[in-house]
């Protein structure tokens, strides 16, 4: 018989979350986390389509415990109206990046045309600095962080993973819709 | 109900009404004040005037697990308010249905460090089912509907309702409404249940084992228990909050399994090749060491919270859904399999474990003994009332001998803190339960420990002349301690030994109770007589008992379920 205790090493999920956007939601959900010991990677939340419902977008760091036990839990809590794993192959997931770069003017042309082939944007510029913005999925966002840091990176601020399933699917349940 | 004007305090009351709501257990303060008010010489629900809010929860607590019903209690904000903490997280371990109702600064004041201000909500968010804090008094109808039905539905549990002052005191029409509507509440269970695989895999099992937890008490169950356990014709062990969900005195019941469970409770979970388990959670005082459990066994598991599948152990079937509604359905499946397929032969299997009944039963010898040994005090009390009474506990060594000893034949008859163990759950409990069914035998089985922590609210219940019959296990020890202190601790008795006070005797005259003590056998019966003859208020029966006495078999924690030490 299999028992849960012993389970492989780490795994990453994306959790997709549609919540009534009420007072304390934040602090139910992480709560439940930290103290069922599952880690959160990142989180993000923001508005629906609908004006009562907030969209959570968790990455989990899992080590012992499973996903499904992670979502069955989250799943209890009662402003949770749905709570799915996004597996990746259905998974569009975007984030956002803006990076100030400290560096002299020379190198600014050479700045914009990595930009250029990573999709950023400059968005700030002054004598000194930069301000590159970029999204697209995580693992892109590192390939550019990486790219930039010679450069000199002053500050660097990314969101947290959003994700949609891909298709027809929503995770609004019915009774919702 | 038609519309009407009121103020939120009184909408409080009419909600309890409405809810069918009998006793409220609690103690006023200034931001409660109102609500109290409006309860002001309301007959039902009738109040309860507590001395600690700790025991109007434990006490709420009793009356749930006694009756099915919603157990209710009220606290100030600040201190009123955190002292309903560990009684609602007792509430929670146990999945028991309780509303607490605070009353909070008001709500211009929140955030602003007021006096006697506690962040409730905040406090208690892990510990409730749910909890709300009311802003305005206009959802205060509908939260408090839901509070009520998210308490008593599902996997029952607390919740909490925090209504600030100002709340309680604004006007508005009251409306309560019929119907419930939570989006995120109940979830449809997406998969059929597998009633076909449950059934297959129980037709071929060859050493199949009935596991009962409290979920049968909360689903009211035990007669669909029943006959499904007779028909599957295999041993049944329960958990500690299983005692009632099967007779113990039935031929197949092997009584409580797990750390203090009997051995052959134990070597029958262990050499099973099917658990099926009911209403039950895997918790580790049951299983022992997780990966050498039931190295055989595969596994069906009935639970009402999806969340209790394979949580601990993999679930071989998982079966969602309440006990009460489903397991019908899985025993008409296996008798149709039976039917068709014959019935699996169990009888080598009952033979092995009718062995291990006749080789390692369990055993006490009070003969010759100079004191009074708690498993004999228990046996004693449960002879002497012909185990019609309804049992409640302390935390302790003298728990695990009531659990032990006392053969519980109804559902409902043994309640006790399991899943938080807490000291001092027994007299407040008693008061509940005796409140719930008050035609009915309250015997409490104490310790000195816990007896003492909420002692106070003897007042309570000699105000309100229960006849409640707590019997104090008195070992002079916080014994459950002493015993791991004996046991993996080289008896460094590290702050367990308990001094012989208060006078428990003389404690229950203070408080107008009638106190006894006994030392010996005759005492005892003696005492025991006088005390279920005394109708007048509670008896409080100091018993003696041999001081080292451990209880066995016991599973080191962490250790397999199967190495049991027995003190031989
Ligand atoms: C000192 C001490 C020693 C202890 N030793 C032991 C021991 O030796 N043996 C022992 O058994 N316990 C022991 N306990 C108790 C133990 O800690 C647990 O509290 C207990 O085992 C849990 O019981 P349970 O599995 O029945 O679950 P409960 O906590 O009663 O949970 C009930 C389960 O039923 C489910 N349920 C609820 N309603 C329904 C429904 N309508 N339909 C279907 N499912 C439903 C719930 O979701 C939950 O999973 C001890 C406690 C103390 C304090
Ligand atoms: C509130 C609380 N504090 C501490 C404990 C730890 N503890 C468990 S059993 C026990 C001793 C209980 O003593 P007593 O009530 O006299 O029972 P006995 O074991 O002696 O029968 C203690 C301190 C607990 N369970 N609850
Ligand atoms: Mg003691």
């Amino acid at each position: 018989m299999e028992r849960t205790e012993e389970k492989p090493a780490g795994s990453t999920h994306t959790i997709s979350l549609l919540v009534e956007n009420k007072p304390g939601v934040l602090h139910r959900i992480a709560g439940l986390f930290s103290r069922r010991g599952y880690n959160i990677a990142s989180l993000t939340v923001g508005p629906t389509e609908r004006a009562d419902y907030s969209r959570m977008t968790i990455v989990v760091r899992l080590s012992t415990k499973t996903v499904e036990q992670v979502v069955r839990q989250v799943q209890k809590l009662v402003p949770v109206v749905e709570v799915r794993e996004l597996v990746p192959q259905d998974l569009i997931e975007r984030e956002l990046m803006l990076a100030k770069i400290r560096t002299p003017e020379r190198n600014h042309a050479e700045l914009r045309a990595l930009a250029e082939t990573y999709e950023a944007t400059i968005v700030d510029v002054s004598p000194d600095a930069l301000v590159v913005e970029a999204s697209g999925p995580a693992g892109k966002l590192d390939a550019l962080e990486e790219r930039l840091r010679p450069f000199g990176i002053q500050e660097l601020c990314r969101s947290g993973r959003i994700a949609l399933e891909r298709g027809f699917k929503t995770l609004a349940p019915p009774s919702i819709k | 109900m038609g519309k009407e004007k009121i103020t939120g305090a009184m909408a409080v009351r009419r909600a309890l009404e409405a809810e069918g709501v009998e006793v409220v257990f609690g103690m006023p303060g200034g931001t409660i004040l109102p609500i109290y008010d409006a309860m002001f010489g309301c007959e039902r629900p009738r109040q309860v005037l507590v001395r600690h809010e700790q025991v109007g929860g434990h006490a709420a607590e009793g009356f749930a697990l006694a009756t099915g019903r919603v157990g209710v209690c009220f606290g100030t904000s600040g201190p009123g308010a955190t002292n309903l903490v560990t009684a609602i997280a007792d509430a929670y371990m146990d999945s028991v249905p309780l509303v607490a109702i605070t009353g909070n600064v008001a709500t211009s004041l929140i955030g602003s460090d007021a006096f006697q201000e506690a962040d409730i909500t905040g406090i208690t968010m892990p510990i409730t089912k749910h909890n709300w804090l009311v802003t305005d008094v206009h959802d205060l109808p509908r939260i408090l509907k839901e509070a009520f039905y998210v308490a008593r539905t599902g996997r029952p549990g607390p919740v909490l309702v925090d209504i600030p002052k100002d709340v309680q005191n604004a006007e508005f029409e009251f409306e309560y409404p019929e119907t419930v509507s939570i989006p995120g509440y109940h979830p449809p269970v997406r998969e059929e249940p597998r009633l076909k695989d449950a059934a297959a895999l129980i037709r071929s099992a060859s050493r199949p084992v009935l596991y009962l937890g409290g979920g049968v008490r909360s689903a009211g169950a035990h007669q669909e228990v029943r006959e499904f356990a007779e028909l599957l014709d295999a041993p049944v062990i329960t958990t500690l909050h299983g005692k009632g969900a099967f007779p113990e005195t039935h031929p197949l019941c092997l009584g409580m399994f797990g750390m203090h469970g009997s051995k052959y409770a134990n070597f029958t979970v262990q050499g099973s090749d099917l658990i099926v388990a009911l209403g039950a959670r895997f918790d580790d005082r049951v299983t022992g060491k997780l990966s050498t459990f039931a190295p055989e066994a595969k596994v069906i598991h009935l639970d009402v919270d999806p969340a209790e599948i394979s949580k601990l152990v993999t679930a071989t079937v998982p079966l969602v859904g309440d006990l009460r509604r489903l397991l019908p359905q899985l025993t008409a499946e296996v008798r149709r399999v039976f039917a068709e397929q014959g019935r699996p032969d169990l009888a080598p299997w009952k033979r092995r474990v009718a062995e291990w009944q006749a080789k390692h039963p369990m055993r006490y010898e009070q003969a010759g003994q100079k004191y009074l040994l708690p498993q004999y005090v228990v046996e004693t009390l449960w002879r002497k009332t012909g185990g019609k009474a309804v049992v409640t506990t302390g935390v302790g060594e003298h728990q695990m001998f009531a659990a032990q000893w006392w053969k519980t034949t109804e559902p409902r008859q043994f309640i006790t803190s399991g899943g938080l163990g807490t000291m001092g759950f027994c007299l407040p409990s008693a008061i509940g339960i005796q409140l719930g069914r008050p035609g009915e035998l309250v015997i409490g089985i104490d310790g000195d420990g816990s007896f003492q922590m909420t002692l106070q609210d003897l007042a309570t219940a000699r105000d309100l002349d229960l006849p409640i019959k707590i019997f104090v296990l008195n070992n002079l020890f916080l014994g459950m301690v002493r015993q791991w202190q004996e046991l993996f601790y080289e008896n460094r008795f590290a702050q367990t030994p308990l001094p012989d006070r208060p006078d428990l005797v003389k404690l229950a005259d203070a408080y107008g109770c009638l106190g006894l003590r006994a030392r010996t056998t005759e005492e005892l019966d003696r005492v025991i007589d006088q005390a279920l003859a005394h109708r007048d208020g509670p008896v409080i029966v100091d018993v003696r008992v041999r001081r080292q006495e451990k209880v066995f078999p016991m599973v080191p924690a962490g250790a397999p379920l199967n190495d049991m030490i027995d003190g031989e």
